[in-house]
C-alpha cells in the first residue's frame, strides 16, 4: 500500500471537511435578520449606518416595513436631480491656467524685467487665489448642506466614503472647481461599481493634479499616483513591489489635463512593455487598473475598508493577518470580497447582503462607532430635528473637531475612530449640539444666541395627545428621548434626566426637553452610534 | 490594549482638583506623573529639575507677513533707501543692536531691544526656503508643515507623534495616557482652532480662544444643567457596552471624565494672576495666559500664541504708522512674558521662536505699504539663546524678481531647536537631515555675527 504522501496536493478528508465547513460558514455568514428581529433599534441602527441617522417617524416608518424593503429603500434610491444647485453654481474659470497671450505677456515681462508688469500679473494671481478659497468654502458648504437634506441618505454616505479613502485635500491642488468636479463623481459612483469608479479616478483632475500625474513624464515617470493606487486606493501593504509601482508609474504616464478635461497625452505615454504584478504586456492606465481589479487582495481591501466604514473598527490593511479576528467577522469580509470580485466590483448588491444581514445587526456593533464629526453634526440635525442654522459655524466645527471636508489631512484620509476624541474635540463636539439644540453660539462668533427656534416638542409627537408621552409621565417622556437620540437608556441617563425634570416641577415644555437633549447630547453615549 | 483607565485616582483628582490647582499656581514647581502623585503633591510638590521634558517651546505667529526689512533695517544699504522712499526707517532712527553693525531694529521695537541687551534675543537673518510661494495660505501651511509642497502633518504634531507626547517614554508618554495623568495636554494652542503645525497622527492639540470657553457651553444656562452634566460626565462605568473595558462606549467615559480634569486644571491654570503687568494687546492676553498656564506646572510642551493684520499693503508707514504699533504690540508683549517668567522661576525653561509666513517686497508699491515677498527675520528668546545676530543679510542688490534671496532655511532652525532645545531626533521629526543651527547660548561657537551683505 503506498504511503500518503506528506505534501499531497489533494486535501485530505480532512482538510476537504473543513474547508467545506467553512465555506458553510461563508455561505450563512451574511444570512439575513429574520422579520421579527428588526424593530425600533434596529431600524434607527440601519439610518445611522447607512446614512445620517432618522428622525422618529422615519425611524417608525422603516420599522414597520420590515427588513427587506427598509434596506431596498435605502439602497435603491434615485440620485435627485433637483434642487441641488447644478455645476454652473460654481465658478470653473477662478484658477483657469493662462490663455497664450497672458503667458506670452508674462514671458515679455520677465525678459524687459518689467516690474510694474509682473507685480500685476502676482497681484491678480493672489487674488484669484483668494477667491477660489471663497469658493471652497461654499462648495463645502454646498455638500453639508445637502447631506442634511437629502432624501437619498446613502448617496452622501458612500459619497463620503470614497472621499475619505480615495483622499484629495484642496490644500495642494488649490482649484475649487476640481474638486467640486470629484465630489460629483464620487456621487456619480456611489453605489455604482468600484471598478467603473477606478477607471475614472485615473481620469480625474483633481486627482492627477493631488498626486502629480501631470508632471510625469515619459522618461521621468512620476510614481505618486501608482504608489498611492496600489497602497491605499486598492491593494494595500503587502500585496504588491517597488517594481510593480514603478512599472504603474510608466503606465500611467501621459494621464493628464488640460483646463478642466482629462487628456491623454499619447507622445508622453511610455507604451512599451511592462511587467505589473506578474502580468507583461504594453500596459496603459485601464490595463494597470485593470491587473489590480484582477487581483484577490483587491476586493479583500474594499470589502475591508466598506466594513470598517459601516459596521465596525477592522485593521484597513492586511498587514496583521486574519487571524486574531472572530471567526464570524472574517467569513463576513470574504463573502463581502467574494462578492465584489465575482460581481465587477458592483457596491448595491454587497452593500444590499450587508446591511440586511443578521451579522449588521449584532448587538455588540449597535451604539458603539464613534460618530465622525459629519456624522454628529448632520446626524443631529436629521434626527433630532433641530434648525440647521448657520452653515458657516457647522462648517467651522467640522474643521475644529478634524474633519474638514474637502480638506483631508493627507492622502490616507480621516484615521477615523478614536483618534476623532481627545479633550479638545470633545468640548467642540458637545458644544456644537448646544449651539443646534439651545442656540448658544459657539466661542468666536457674534455673541448672543441665534435667533431661529427649536421646536424640542415636535419629538414627543408622534406618540399622540393619548399616549403616556402625550401626556407628559416624566419616565415616559424621558425614555422616548433617550430612545430616539441614544437608541437606549442608559440607567445613569434615566437618573440624571429625571432629577433635572423634577427640578422643572415635572414639566414638560419645549425648554425643559430642550434641557433635556443638551443633557442626552452632552453624554458620552451620544458620541457613539 | 494595555490601558489602565484608573478612574478613581481622576475622580479623587477632581473633587480635589481645586485645592491643588491653586497650590500649584503659586509655586514654580510642575506637576508630575500621575494624578494621584499630584494628589500626594499637595504635601509636597516636586519637580524634576534639569530634565529635558521640562524645556518649553512657545511659538508667536506673525500671520500676514510681516515686513522684514522695516523690522530689522539694513541701513547699511543705500538700495534699501532707494526701494523705499516713502516708508523706510532712517538710519538714525533705528535702534543700534551691540554685536550687530549695519542694522538695527525699528524704533518702536525698544522693549525687544532692551531685551536684545539683556541677552534674551537671537535674530536669524534672511530666513525662507526655495521656490518661495507668495500665497499667505501655501507659505503659512509650508512653514506649518516644515515641507516645501505643504503637506503633511505638522511639525509640531509630528513632534509629539515621535516623542511621545514630549512627556518622554514613560507611563504618561503613551498616545492614549489620560490627560490628567500626564498633568496637561503636550500642546496648547490659544485661539478657535490648532494651528496645522500642531496636529500630528496620534495627538490631537487642545485649542481655545480663553479658558473660560474650554468647557461645555451650557453649563451657565442654569445649576441643574451644570449639576446633571458634571453626574453625566464623571462616571466610572456605564451600562451596556461600556461594560467592556476595550469598547468605544468605556474609552469615551475615559475621555470624559479626562476632559472634565483638564478643563478644570486649564481654568485654574488662567485664572492664576499674573506677578507682573502685561500689556493690553491681544498677544499679550494670550502671553499672560500661557505665563500662567506654565507658572501652574502643566506639563505642557508647546504653547502656541498669534497676532495677526501685519500684511501691510498699504499705508504701512516708517519710523510711525501702522507697522511700527504691530511691532511695538509685539516687543512689548514678550517682553512682558519674560520679564513674568523670570518672576516665576521659570525663564530658563521657556524658548520662544517668533515667526512669519513671509516678509515683503524690497520696492514699496504706490499705496506707500509693501506687497508679498520672500525671506525675512525670525527671532528667537529667552535666557538660553544665543545673543546677536546670526547670519548674512541678504543682499539687496541681488534680487529674485525684486524679492530678498534666503540665507538660512527655515527647517535648520526648527532642527537647532528640535535637538539643542527639545532633545529630540529633528531627522526623523522634518523627514530630512538639515544642518541644525546652534540655538543655545553655550553651543554657540563664535557669537560674532556677519551682519553686511555684498
Amino acid at each position: 500500500m503506498r504511503q500518503p504522501e506528506t505534501q499531497s496536493p489533494r486535501p485530505s478528508p480532512a482538510a476537504a471537511k473543513a474547508v467545506l465547513k467553512d465555506d458553510d460558514k461563508i455561505e450563512r455568514s451574511l444570512r439575513p435578520i429574520k422579520k421579527q428581529d428588526f424593530k425600533y433599534e434596529q431600524a434607527r441602527h440601519l439610518l445611522w449606518r447607512a446614512g445620517f441617522g432618522g428622525n422618529e417617524a422615519q425611524i417608525r416608518y422603516l420599522a414597520d416595513l420590515g427588513p427587506e424593503k427598509s434596506v431596498d429603500l435605502v439602497v435603491n434610491y434615485k440620485s435627485a436631480d433637483a434642487p441641488w444647485p447644478k455645476e454652473e453654481t460654481f465658478d470653473n474659470d477662478i484658477m483657469r491656467p493662462p490663455t497664450s497671450d497672458e503667458r506670452e505677456m508674462y514671458r515679455r515681462a520677465q525678459r524687459a524685467q518689467d516690474e510694474e508688469t509682473l507685480a500685476k500679473v502676482r497681484l491678480e494671481r493672489q487674488r484669484r487665489e483668494q477667491q477660489d478659497r471663497q469658493q471652497i468654502a461654499e462648495v463645502q458648504k454646498w455638500w453639508l448642506k445637502r447631506m442634511i437634506e437629502t432624501p437619498n441618505p446613502l448617496e452622501e454616505k458612500m459619497t463620503l466614503f470614497w472621499h475619505g479613502l480615495l483622499a484629495t485635500n484642496y490644500r495642494t491642488i488649490e482649484n475649487s472647481y476640481h474638486m467640486f468636479l470629484q465630489n460629483q463623481l464620487f456621487r456619480k459612483h456611489a453605489t455604482g461599481s468600484y471598478a467603473d469608479l477606478m477607471y475614472a479616478l485615473i481620469r480625474d483632475p483633481a486627482m492627477i493634479a493631488y498626486l502629480d500625474n501631470n508632471d510625469s513624464r515619459k522618461n521621468h515617470p512620476n510614481e505618486n499616483l501608482a504608489r498611492e493606487i496600489m497602497e491605499l486606493f486598492s491593494l494595500g501593504i503587502g500585496n504588491y513591489t517597488e517594481k510593480d509601482i514603478k512599472e504603474g508609474a510608466r503606465a500611467l504616464t501621459g494621464y493628464t489635463f488640460e483646463d478642466d478635461q482629462f487628456t491623454f497625452q499619447r507622445n508622453n505615454h511610455d507604451n512599451g512593455q511592462k511587467v505589473i504584478l506578474g502580468q507583461a504586456g504594453s500596459f496603459d492606465g485601464d490595463g494597470f487598473v485593470r491587473i489590480i481589479l484582477a487581483q484577490p487582495a483587491c476586493s479583500r481591501y474594499i470589502a475591508r475598508r466598506l466594513y470598517h466604514f459601516l459596521v465596525a473598527d477592522v485593521p484597513t490593511d492586511e498587514r496583521g493577518g486574519d487571524k486574531d479576528m472572530p471567526p464570524a467577522q472574517r467569513a463576513v469580509l470574504r463573502q463581502m470580497a467574494s462578492m465584489l470580485a465575482s460581481g465587477n466590483y458592483e457596491l448595491k448588491p454587497v452593500l444590499r447582503k450587508l446591511l440586511l444581514s443578521e451579522h449588521f445587526y449584532e448587538p455588540q456593533f449597535m451604539n458603539d462607532q464613534i460618530k465622525s464629526p459629519v456624522q454628529l453634526v448632520v446626524g443631529a440635525c436629521r434626527s433630532l430635528n433641530t434648525p440647521v442654522r448657520d452653515l458657516t459655524i457647522l462648517n467651522d466645527a467640522l474643521d475644529l473637531m478634524g474633519q474638514r471636508i474637502l480638506f483631508p489631512p493627507s492622502v490616507k484620509g480621516w484615521e477615523g475612530g478614536r483618534a476623532w476624541i481627545n479633550t479638545s474635540t470633545f468640548y467642540v463636539r458637545q458644544n456644537i449640539l448646544a449651539y443646534l439644540i439651545a442656540a448658544r453660539r459657539p466661542q468666536g462668533y457674534a455673541s448672543g444666541d441665534d435667533s431661529q427656534k427649536f421646536d424640542a416638542m415636535a419629538l414627543l409627537e408622534p406618540y399622540g395627545p393619548e399616549s403616556a408621552v402625550g401626556k407628559g409621565e416624566p419616565q415616559a417622556v424621558v425614555e422616548a428621548l433617550l430612545r430616539v437620540a441614544l437608541g437606549w437608556s442608559p440607567s445613569q441617563g434615566v437618573e440624571t434626566l429625571r432629577t433635572y425634570l423634577a427640578a422643572r416641577n415635572n414639566e414638560v415644555t419645549n425648554d425643559s426637553v430642550s434641557g433635556m437633549l443638551l443633557l442626552i447630547t452632552a453624554m458620552p453615549e451620544y458620541q457613539l452610534c | 490594549m494595555n490601558h489602565s483607565p484608573n478612574p478613581y485616582t481622576r475622580r479623587e483628582f477632581l473633587k480635589g482638583g481645586l485645592v491643588m490647582a491653586s497650590a500649584a499656581a503659586t509655586l514654580p514647581a510642575f506637576l508630575n506623573a500621575s494624578a494621584l502623585a499630584m494628589n500626594r503633591a499637595l504635601g509636597g510638590l516636586t519637580s524634576l529639575p534639569g530634565v529635558p521634558d521640562d524645556h518649553i517651546l512657545v511659538v508667536v505667529q506673525l500671520g500676514g507677513g510681516n515686513d522684514g526689512l522695516n523690522t530689522v533695517v539694513p541701513f547699511f544699504a543705500p538700495e534699501y533707501y532707494k526701494a523705499r522712499p516713502g516708508i523706510n526707517i532712517p538710519e538714525a532712527q533705528a535702534l543700534k543692536l551691540s554685536n550687530a553693525d549695519g542694522v538695527g531694529l525699528h524704533p518702536q521695537m525698544a522693549a525687544l531691544k532692551d531685551m536684545y541687551e539683556d541677552g534674551l534675543v537671537t535674530i536669524y537673518q534672511g530666513v525662507g526656503y526655495p521656490n518661495p510661494n507668495r500665497s499667505h495660505f501655501k507659505s503659512m501651511d509650508i512653514w506649518h508643515t516644515a515641507d516645501t509642497t505643504a503637506t503633511g502633518d505638522g511639525w509640531l504634531g509630528r513632534y509629539f507623534d515621535a516623542e511621545c507626547c514630549g512627556f518622554g517614554k514613560g507611563e504618561s508618554g503613551k498616545p492614549d495616557a489620560p490627560e490628567s495623568q500626564s498633568g496637561g495636554p503636550p500642546g496648547i494652542a490659544i485661539g478657535r482652532g490648532a494651528p496645522l503645525a500642531m496636529e500630528g497622527r496620534k495627538i490631537k492639540p487642545v485649542a481655545f480662544e480663553s479658558a473660560d470657553l474650554f468647557k461645555w457651553s451650557a453649563s451657565d444656562m442654569n445649576k441643574d444643567l451644570r449639576d446633571g452634566y458634571q453626574a453625566l460626565n464623571s462616571r466610572e462605568t456605564g451600562d451596556g457596552n461600556a461594560k467592556r473595558p476595550d469598547s468605544n462606549a468605556a474609552f469615551l467615559l475615559r475621555t470624559a471624565l479626562d476632559a472634565q480634569v483638564s478643563s478644570d486644571m486649564i481654568r485654574k491654570a488662567v485664572a492664576a494672576r499674573p506677578k507682573t503687568q502685561f500689556p493690553a494687546s491681544d498677544l499679550g492676553r494670550q502671553l499672560s495666559m500661557i505665563s500662567s498656564m506654565i507658572g501652574a506646572g502643566l506639563k505642557t510642551r508647546v504653547y502656541y500664541a498669534s497676532m495677526g493684520a501685519f500684511d501691510t499693503h498699504a499705508g504701512q508707514g516708517g519710523p510711525q504708522g501702522r507697522h511700527g504699533q504691530l511691532l511695538s504690540q509685539f516687543s512689548q508683549a514678550v517682553k512682558a512674558f519674560y520679564a513674568e517668567l523670570k518672576a516665576q522661576g521659570n525663564d530658563q525653561r521657556v524658548m520662544s521662536m517668533a515667526f512669519s509666513e513671509f516678509g515683503r517686497r524690497v520696492g514699496q508699491n504706490q499705496s506707500q505699504g509693501t506687497d508679498h515677498g520672500t525671506a525675512a527675520p525670525t527671532f528667537l528668546f529667552g535666557p538660553m539663546v544665543r545673543q546677536g545676530v546670526v547670519g548674512e543679510h541678504p543682499s539687496l542688490r541681488d534680487l529674485d524678481e525684486g524679492d530678498l534671496k534666503y540665507k538660512i532655511d527655515f527647517r535648520s532652525l526648527y532642527a537647532g531647536i528640535l535637538e539643542g532645545w527639545m532633545k529630540a531626533d529633528s531627522t526623523a521629526i522634518l523627514e530630512g537631515k538639515y544642518d541644525a543651527l546652534p540655538v543655545l547660548a553655550s553651543a554657540a561657537a563664535s557669537p560674532a555675527a556677519r551682519v553686511k551683505g555684498r
